[in-house]
């Protein structure tokens, strides 16, 4: 089966691009990006502002499972219905940098619709380190459980 | 076979990754790696197999014992860390098509 979303991240450059195509109409796809309630419902984050025009900006917080709250931020200079949305992203409290996002929004069918999103780092090396966040994350997890389980095989 | 996706799908699981960081440093015999888990035997056994068949543990024989190890070159094809990230995202795009295919639903209600 084809992967519904491909990420493409050439060796050595500062951009990646993730593409995603939905089965819904391009309408409804882009409504996910416009409407706040909506944003909160997939994104698993609160949207504390939201506004969508030029020269608007964005300001989201989720809260992890320890209780601790990690803003996003950025914002938007180009907003097009249906079309596309310009804007940077920023991790708050991350050493990162903001990021550009280019997403655009294109009708395949009247049931189908796909997403571009083109992101651009500020250096080749802080792209890698984001792209490797998730793997990295995965391993601590594994690494904390090995922790775990050497303490508990010396205490018992 | 997608061999690529298989080894994806084999450090998707915790237990996996953990036996990987065990036999990072040094060769072990499936006693010495069940050993520093909770899982019943035949479970870590089972694991050690799905490792070794998608290439990412080799085993050497060593008199009676057999030793497994890390499959370097294997390990390498993993280092590229996107498929993580790119799950992460499918999950998020997942999410938002559900949703929406609920609202589509819920409108169409509405509207009748």
């Amino acid at each position: 089966m084809e992967r519904k979303t491909q990420v493409h991240a050439e060796d050595g450059k500062q951009e990646l691009i993730i593409t995603r195509e939905f089965d819904l109409p391009l309408e409804l796809l882009f409504k996910a990006y416009e409407e706040a309630e909506i944003v909160e419902q997939w994104m698993g984050t609160k949207v504390l502002k939201l506004e969508n025009k030029k020269h608007g900006s964005y300001l989201f917080e989720t809260t992890d499972p320890m209780g601790n709250k990690h803003g996003f931020n950025g914002v938007i200079h180009d907003f097009i219905p249906g079309v596309k949305i310009t804007r940077t992203f920023e991790m708050e409290n991350a050493s990162f940098g903001p990021q550009m996002e280019f997403l655009e929004f294109e009708k395949l069918t009247d049931a189908k619709s796909k997403l571009t999103m083109h992101v651009v780092y500020r250096s080749n090396e802080i792209r890698d380190q984001i792209l490797k966040l998730p793997f990295v994350q995965g391993i601590n997890m594994a690494h904390n459980r090995i922790e775990e389980l050497l303490k508990n095989g010396i205490t018992h | 076979m997608n061999l690529r996706r298989d080894v994806f799908q084999a450090i998707a699981d915790p237990t996996r990754r953990a036996i990987l960081l065990l036999v990072a440093t040094q060769s072990m015999t499936a006693g010495a790696i069940a050993s520093n888990f909770d899982t019943a035997r035949p479970t870590v056994s089972k694991h050690l197999q799905i490792l070794t068949e998608c290439e990412l543990l080799r085993q050497t024989q060593n008199g009676r014992e057999v030793y497994y190890h890390i499959n370097a070159k294997s390990m390498k094809e993993v280092a590229d860390f996107i498929e993580p990230f790119r799950q992460i995202w499918d999950e998020r795009f997942n999410k938002l098509e559900e949703i929406m295919k609920n609202y589509e639903k819920s409108n169409r209600k509405m509207k009748s």
